[in-house]
C-alpha cells in the first residue's frame, strides 16, 4: 500500500507541475500580436521540374478505404483523372487505410521512394505528417486535403486544397426544402414540424459550416424548417451513425442529412422511409426509396490540376479553394423517385445564381445567430496551432467562407434554427 | 464377455494428447502448416482475383523487404508489437487475463503526450524525455493496478474489469485532447513539431532504432525473469494453481498485483515509446488494436518471449504484406485480410497436431 500511495503522490506532483508549465504558456500566448491573415507572410509554393509522362507517378494516401464514401470520392476522382489523362495503374499508387499517425509519414514517404513525383493525402489529421514528410522530400510535392496550414507553414512543397463544397450543400438544402414543402402540402407533416435531423462527425468549422449552408438552403425555400444536429464522434462508424440517425427520425425529424462517412445514416432512413440527402457520393443504391440526393466535391479537376502542374513543370497553389463552376462542387444524381416535382429546374435556377454570385449562401441578411443580425466575426483563419481568432470574415455583408483559406472555417455555433 | 467385447465399435480414428514431441516434429509441422496455407491462399487468389499467386506472395515479401525504409518499418512495428506483448505476457502466465493492454498502452501514451503538451521546450530534453518515461510507466501501472487490486481482493472477474477500463482510457483520450485541441476537429497533430521537444532523438540517423533497442533488451529480460527468476517462479505456480502456490507459503495476492504493475508498467513503456520515439502525437488509435493482438502473439508463442519475436514478426510481416497487395493489385484490403486469416487459422489449427495425436483405428484389432 506504502508503494501505491507514493505512486499516487508522484503522479499528483506531475500533474500539478504540468499545470504550471501550462500557465506560462497561456500568459505568453496573450502577449503575442493577433496576426491576421492579410498580415502573415504567405508560403511561396515551389516551382516544379518537368517531368516526363512515362516517368511521372502519383500517390494517394486514405484514411480509410472504398468502404467510406469520403474515401472512395477520392478514389474515384483519382481513377477518373488517370483514365482522362491515360497514365497506368502501376503510375497511380493509392494506399488505403493509413492511419493519423507516423504511418501516414511513413506512407508518404515510401511513396516519395517509389518515385512519386506528387503525393496527395485525404484526411485532416495526416497534415504535420504530411509536412515532415515534405521537408524531408524537397523535390516532391505534397498536397493535402482540408488541412489548414500550407499557407503559412512555409514550406514550398506542401500544399492544401478544398473546395467551396458550401455552395453544393446550400444546393442540396434546396432539395431538401423542397421536400419538405412537399410534406407539408400534402398534410403528411404540419408546417412547424419540419424539422431536418443532421448526423455530425464533430462539433468542428468543417461540419458546422456545411450543416449550416444545407440548412439556409433549406431554409431558403421551406421558411419554416429548422435543425437538430448530432455528433457522432467519429468520421466512420457504421453503428453509431445509424444509431444517431435513428434516434433523430425517433426524436421527430422528418428528413435526415449527414457529414459523416458510412452508409448508417442512408441505411437508417431506407429503414425507416425518412427521405435523406448524402455527402460525397450517391447513395440511390442504398437507399433506393429514400435517397433525395448528395452533394459531394468531385476531386477529379483537382487531380488533373496537379498532374499537369507536374508534367508541364509548373507551381502548384499552397492553398487553393475549387469552385462550382470549375467543376470541383458537384450534386450527384436526382432521385426523382424522392424528390418533389420541379426540383431539377430549381437546383439548375439557384445553380446559376450561385455561379453569378447572385445569392450568396452565408448573406449576413438571411440569418441571425442569438436573435441578431451578424456584423462583424473574427474566425481563426490563420493556422498556428493558437486556436485564437485572427481575422474578420465578414465581408460585403456575408460570411466570405472559404476566401482566405480553402478550409472551411465558419464556426459559428448555432445561427438560429440550427440547435443540437 | 468375449463376445461382448468384440461388439464394441472402435471409431475410424480417435484423438489422444502427445505426451511429447521432438522439437523437429514439431517445427516440421508448422512448416507443412504454412506451406498448406500459401497453397489454399492460392487457390483463394486464382478464384476471385486472375493475379498470379507467386506475383502476390512476391508482392507481401516486398512489403516488408522491398526497400531499407520498409525494413524499418517492419522491425518498428514489430518491436512494438512485441513490446505489448511482453507486457501481458506476465499476466497471462499467471491466468490473470489481461486483456486491457490497449488501455493501458493508451493511458501510457497519454502521460506522454501531456507532458510534452505542457512542458513544451521549458526544460532540457533529456530530463523531458525522463518525466516523460516516468510518467508513462506510472500511468499504465495504474491502468493496470486496478483490476488487480479488485481480483486480488474481492475476486473480480479481471477480463471485464480489464476489458472496461479499455473503453474509460480511450474516452479520457478524446476528452483531453478535446480540451487541448478547442477548435474541435479531434485531431491533435504533430505535438511540439518545431522544437521536437520531447521526442526520443536518432539513434546513428535511424527514427526507430532506440525503440527497437529498447524492446530487445526488454525482451531479453523478461525472459531471464520470468524463466530464471524466483518471482518468475512463483508466476508460474499462481497460474497453475492458487491453492498449491497458497499451500507453498506463496502470498497469491502480493504476486498478483507485483505481476500487473509490471505488466501495466510494460504497457505504459510501450504508449510512451508510440509517442515519444514514433508517432509524436496522440490519439484514440494509438495502440490500434495491439492490445489486443499481442494476446494472439503471447499464446502463440506459449508466453516465451524470444519465440515471441518470431510470433510477432509474423504478424507484423502479414499485415505489412497485406498494406503492400493491397497497393500493388489495386485489391481491397480486405482481400489481404482474408489471406492473412487463412494464414493465421493454419498456424493455429497445427498446434492441434502438435499437441494431439490421431490414431486410426489398427488393422489388427480389426481382424482380431
Amino acid at each position: 500500500m506504502k508503494k501505491i500511495t507514493a505512486m499516487l503522490l508522484c503522479l499528483a506532483m506531475l500533474f500539478a507541475f504540468a499545470g504550471c508549465g501550462s500557465k506560462d504558456t497561456s500568459s505568453d500566448g496573450s502577449d503575442a500580436k493577433v496576426v491576421t491573415i492579410d498580415e502573415v507572410e504567405k508560403t511561396v509554393p515551389a516551382k516544379m521540374e518537368k517531368v516526363e509522362k512515362a516517368n511521372f507517378k502519383i500517390g494517394l494516401i486514405c484514411l480509410h478505404d472504398e468502404n467510406s464514401t469520403y474515401d472512395n470520392n477520392f478514389i474515384q476522382a483519382l481513377k477518373a483523372a488517370q483514365a482522362e489523362l491515360g497514365l497506368k495503374d502501376d503510375q497511380v499508387l493509392i494506399k488505403t487505410n493509413i492511419e493519423e499517425s507516423s504511418a501516414c509519414y511513413e506512407a508518404a514517404a515510401q511513396l516519395a521512394d517509389d518515385g512519386c513525383n506528387v503525393i496527395f493525402a485525404d484526411s485532416f489529421g495526416h497534415e504535420s505528417f504530411m509536412i515532415q514528410a515534405a521537408q524531408e522530400y524537397p523535390d516532391v510535392q505534397f498536397c493535402h486535403a482540408t488541412g489548414t496550414k500550407a499557407q503559412t507553414a512555409k514550406v514550398a512543397n506542401f500544399h492544401n486544397a478544398f473546395a467551396a463544397i458550401y455552395e453544393g450543400r446550400y444546393l442540396a438544402g434546396v432539395a431538401a426544402g423542397m421536400k419538405l414543402n412537399e410534406m407539408i402540402e400534402k398534410g403528411t407533416i404540419t408546417a412547424d414540424k419540419a424539422v431536418i435531423g443532421y448526423v455530425g462527425a464533430f462539433n468542428y468549422a468543417e461540419v458546422v459550416s456545411g450543416m449550416t449552408s444545407f440548412f439556409l438552403g433549406a431554409r431558403s425555400v421551406c421558411k419554416s424548417a429548422t435543425m437538430k444536429v448530432t455528433y457522432t464522434n467519429s468520421w466512420f462508424d457504421i453503428a453509431k451513425e445509424k444509431e444517431a440517425a435513428l434516434n433523430l427520425i425517433n426524436s421527430g425529424c422528418v428528413l435526415i442529412s449527414q457529414h459523416a462517412d458510412s452508409e448508417g445514416a442512408p441505411k437508417a432512413c431506407e429503414e425507416k422511409g425518412v427521405p435523406n440527402v448524402a455527402y460525397n457520393i450517391s447513395t440511390i443504391s442504398m437507399g433506393p426509396n429514400t435517397a433525395l440526393i448528395s452533394s459531394k466535391i468531385d476531386w477529379a479537376p483537382y487531380f488533373k490540376k496537379i498532374i499537369n502542374a507536374a508534367l508541364e513543370g509548373g507551381t502548384i497553389e499552397s492553398d487553393y479553394c475549387g469552385t462550382m463552376a470549375e467543376g470541383y462542387v458537384a450534386l450527384t444524381e436526382l432521385n426523382t423517385k424522392v424528390a418533389a416535382a420541379g426540383t431539377q429546374e430549381k437546383l439548375d435556377e439557384v445553380k446559376q445564381k450561385l455561379m453569378k454570385g447572385e445569392i450568396k449562401v452565408f448573406d449576413t441578411d438571411t440569418f441571425t445567430v442569438d436573435g441578431k443580425k451578424l456584423e462583424s466575426y473574427t474566425a481563426d483563419i490563420v493556422d498556428n496551432g493558437d486556436f485564437v481568432p485572427d481575422s474578420e470574415a465578414i465581408k460585403d455583408g456575408a460570411f466570405a467562407e472559404s476566401s482566405d483559406r480553402s478550409a472551411p472555417y465558419f464556426d459559428i455555433k448555432y445561427i438560429d434554427g440550427i440547435s443540437e | 464377455m468375449n463376445n461382448n467385447e468384440k461388439h464394441i465399435h472402435e471409431p475410424l480414428f480417435h484423438i489422444t494428447k502427445r505426451a511429447d514431441i521432438v522439437w523437429w516434429k514439431a517445427w516440421l509441422v508448422r512448416l507443412v502448416a504454412i506451406v498448406a496455407a500459401l497453397f489454399v491462399c492460392a487457390v483463394v487468389i486464382v478464384t476471385i482475383t486472375d493475379y498470379n499467386p507467386l506475383q502476390v506472395y512476391k508482392t507481401m515479401f516486398e512489403g516488408s523487404f522491398g526497400s531499407e525504409r520498409k525494413v524499418w518499418i517492419l522491425l518498428q512495428n514489430l518491436a512494438m508489437l512485441l513490446c505489448i506483448s511482453l507486457a501481458v505476457t506476465p499476466a497471462f502466465k499467471m491466468k490473470f487475463w489481461n486483456l486491457g493492454a490497449e488501455g493501458q498502452v493508451l493511458i501510457g501514451g497519454l502521460a506522454s503526450a501531456a507532458c510534452m503538451f505542457y512542458v513544451k521546450d521549458s526544460m532540457p530534453n533529456w530530463l523531458l524525455i525522463i518525466v516523460m518515461l516516468v510518467a508513462s510507466l506510472l500511468g499504465g501501472v495504474i491502468w493496470g493496478l486496478i483490476p488487480a487490486f479488485f481480483k486480488a481482493n474481492w475476486g473480480t472477474n479481471e477480463s471485464l474489469f480489464t476489458l472496461m477500463m479499455n473503453y474509460v482510457a480511450i474516452q479520457l483520450v478524446s476528452f483531453f485532447i478535446m480540451v487541448w485541441v478547442p477548435s474541435g476537429s479531434s485531431v491533435m497533430g504533430v505535438i511540439n513539431q518545431a522544437s521536437g521537444s520531447g521526442w526520443m532523438p536518432d539513434l546513428f540517423g535511424k527514427k526507430y532504432l532506440f525503440n527497437i533497442l529498447i524492446v530487445a533488451v526488454l525482451t531479453v529480460v523478461m525472459f531471464i525473469y520470468l524463466k530464471f527468476s524466483k518471482q518468475g517462479y512463483e508466476i508460474s505456480v499462481v497460474g497453475e494453481s492458487e491453492n498449491t502456490a497458497r499451500y507453498i507459503g506463496i502470498n497469491v495476492k502480493k504476486v498478483i498485483i507485483r505481476t500487473m504493475i509490471i505488466s501495466g508498467a510494460v504497457c505504459g513503456l510501450a504508449g510512451f515509446l508510440l509517442v515519444s520515439g514514433t508517432n509524436h502525437t496522440i490519439s484514440k488509435e494509438l495502440a490500434g488494436g495491439m492490445g489486443f493482438t499481442a494476446i494472439m502473439v503471447s499464446w502463440l508463442a506459449k508466453f516465451n518471449p524470444i519465440i515471441m519475436v518470431i510470433t510477432s514478426f509474423l504478424i507484423v510481416f502479414l499485415q505489412r504484406g497485406a498494406g503492400e497487395i493491397a497497393t500493388a493489385f489495386r485489391l481491397n484490403e480486405s482481400v489481404a485480410d482474408i489471406l492473412t486469416g487463412i494464414i493465421i487459422f493454419f498456424i493455429i489449427g497445427c498446434e492441434f497436431f502438435i499437441n494431439y495425436q490421431i490414431n486410426k483405428r489398427s488393422k489388427q484389432k480389426e481382424a482380431k
